[in-house]
């Protein structure tokens, strides 16, 4: 059982633009329970020790993908990951790799929210169906083909995870190419034309060398690298059946 | 405030996390891979060139420093086989038209069973022809 004097050491990354040009690791410590997640760890020195720490969170709960940091290197959902895995410490906390640091644990998203919005992330509905012939109907098998894919939660791990993402910033990237492929493989989609010069472009699936890591850190069990390498082979069919329909494989 | 974010470096990735690391290997390997593609690209241009040239690779080949090189190509092709039988069920859609979910182990070890089958088969027909 917990020991209500028992503490644990956190070593934060900290980046204060206003006062650093680089960023420095800070040493906190704080109680310590069985049941306390990193999160809370964070929370308790936000709360007690020192109110200029900076990080990102939401839910609590692992569905709103806010909390992601690198915890002692890896990519994790602060809320999902426990001290008493993390025994004895120091834990070392940091903001996602790969991303820009905005301040202390909290980095620029607007590249990914940018990639986000370029996929189209809605249903382009084959045939529009008005509202008095009902709703856009999938069969249990088709909903199988997408179901995984739609788990995301854009909590941005897979990037963390992804070397090719942090080599090349502009490559589309394992979460935001998951996504596009949970629409263009949904049967009730027409918009697949639309996506795939995403696709297709450099910065695109092609930028994926198969490190394989992004699946393996996805709080969700999407298998982001399933998706883009999948697409490889669409990409390919894409270019090269055109020149057998001239009209434009689809 | 204006915005200053900081972009931290990405030398020494590879070396971060030991995932990273296997797949380094898995992509050093390759370069195995490509060296004994050539030895065996040489070996076709030495036969081209007539029967003395041809002795004369094989006589390269049984030499202490082709042997060592043979065997560490052979270790490098396991490594790069196994790297990328484990890649494999990324590679293909794994979930069948009937929304049957197809188990990454499966795919892997069809990889190895395909292996297994080309050896034996390339095996046998050196012993055949050498009967």
């Amino acid at each position: 059982m917990s020991d209500s004097s028992r503490t644990i050491e956190l070593e934060v990354l900290r980046y204060r633009p206003e006062q650093e040009d680089a960023p420095v690791w800070q040493r906190y410590t704080v109680p310590y329970t069985d049941d306390m997640s990193v999160l809370q760890a964070l929370q308790y020195i936000k709360d007690e020790l020192d109110g200029t720490l900076s990080f990102r969170w939401s839910c609590r709960m692992a569905i709103c993908g806010s909390c992601g940091m690198m915890v002692d290197g890896k990519p994790h959902l602060s809320c999902q990951t426990f001290l008493r895995d993390l025994l004895p410490g120091p834990v070392r906390v940091e903001a996602l790799a790969h991303f820009p640091i905005e301040r202390d644990l909290v980095v620029s998203v607007d590249g990914f929210v940018k990639k986000l919005e370029s996929i189209k992330p809605y249903l382009i509905p084959k045939e529009p169906r008005t509202l008095a012939q009902g709703e856009y109907r999938q069969t249990p098998e088709q909903l199988a083909q997408i179901e995984q894919f739609s788990s995301c939660i854009n909590c941005m791990l897979c990037y963390s995870a992804c070397p090719q993402f942090g080599l090349n910033p502009d490559f589309t990237g394992p979460g935001v190419i998951a996504l596009l492929h949970r629409y263009n493989a949904d049967s009730r989609d027409g918009g697949r034309a639309q996506r795939m010069e995403v696709l297709n472009a450099e910065e695109g699936v092609w930028s994926c060398t198969a490190v394989g890591y992004c699946s393996e850190v996805c709080p969700k069990h999407v298998d982001p690298a399933n998706a883009v390498n999948q697409n490889k082979v669409n990409s390919a069919k894409d270019y090269f059946l055109r020149f057998l329909s001239p009209k434009g494989a689809t | 405030m204006t915005r200053k974010p900081y972009v931290r470096p990405m030398q020494g990735w590879w070396r971060r996390d030991p995932f990273f690391v296997r797949y380094m290997v898995r992509e050093v390997t390759a370069l195995g891979v490509l060296a004994y593609a050539i030895v065996l690209a040489v070996g076709l241009v030495r036969l081209a060139q007539g029967e003395a040239a041809w002795n004369g690779w094989l006589q390269t080949l049984r030499s202490p420093a082709s042997l060592v090189l043979h065997a560490v190509l052979l270790v490098s092709m396991f490594v790069h086989a196994k790297s990328w039988f484990e890649i494999m069920p990324k590679t293909m859609p794994m979930i069948l038209p009937s929304g049957q979910h197809i188990a990454p182990a499966t795919i892997t070890r069809s990889g190895w069973a395909a292996t297994v089958a080309a050896s034996i088969v390339l095996f046998a027909l050196a012993w055949w022809w050498r009967r």
